[in-house]
């Protein structure tokens, strides 16, 4: 499995990610593409901001991707992930798998947005006209 | 010894930086850093939960913590 990590504080280009998973074995790409969304629970979002502990969240990336490859026959993963501040629409997050067959390209892709929400550390920060939140940080 | 403590999203408000020093026993555990941080910032107890990093792994109550260790304080995490 070849894999790459990435994150950044530039635009992420979801083409280019498409062309480094596409490959002549592979037979479906699945591609998960997190956009930041205008409100949470009815409250305007006007931008989030991302933080990452870099050099975990990488090594947690990396291991995500492995685990992915151990449960299904994927031959490449993608993981880009932004930090800094990004605007309504904007890009957070892009998670590229190519497969020689759909089913494994679906599931591991969905298996790592879901793991790394849970495990990788990096933190949103939503900004509202009046204040802001660091999400999930209290019960 | 002197451990430094990185900190990370909510964890940099409540220290007030993104680092701090505190000084612990010889081979202090994961547990007694954090009873000491919770004491000297009670707002940690008031997170959902966190974690402590050890050399950029997650570590367990009774992992033992070192001098030059890189020891972090995870907050909940949110990305994606």
């Amino acid at each position: 499995m070849d894999k790459q990590i990435k994150l950044s504080v530039s635009t992420l280009n979801v083409m280019n990610c498409v062309d480094w998973v596409m490959s002549p074995e592979c037979g479906g790409i699945d591609v998960f593409i997190g956009t930041v969304r205008n409100a949470t629970k009815g409250k305007a979002v006007v931008k989030l901001e991302f933080e990452a502990y870099e050099k975990m969240a990488v090594s947690e990336l990396e291991k995500i991707a492995d685990q992915a490859s151990t449960k299904w026959p994927v031959q490449k993963i993608l993981i880009h992930h932004r930090t800094g501040v990004l605007q309504i629409g904007e890009i957070p997050v892009i998670i590229a798998v190519a497969a020689a067959h759909r089913d494994a390209a679906f599931e591991a892709c969905h298996y790592i947005i879901d793991t790394l929400k849970q495990t990788v550390p990096i933190w949103k920060k939503e900004i509202f006209e009046d204040g802001e939140v660091w999400v999930a940080a209290h019960p | 010894m002197k451990v430094n403590i990185l900190a990370f999203g909510i964890a940099k408000d409540i220290f007030g930086g993104s680092a701090i020093d505190v000084e612990l026993v010889n081979d202090a555990t994961v547990f007694n850093l954090k009873y000491l941080l919770e004491k000297q910032y009670p707002q940690l107890k008031k997170l959902a939960t966190y974690m402590v990093a050890v050399n950029n792994e997650y570590a367990l109550d009774g992992d033992t913590v070192h001098e030059r260790d890189e020891v972090a304080i995870i907050p909940p995490v949110s990305g994606g």
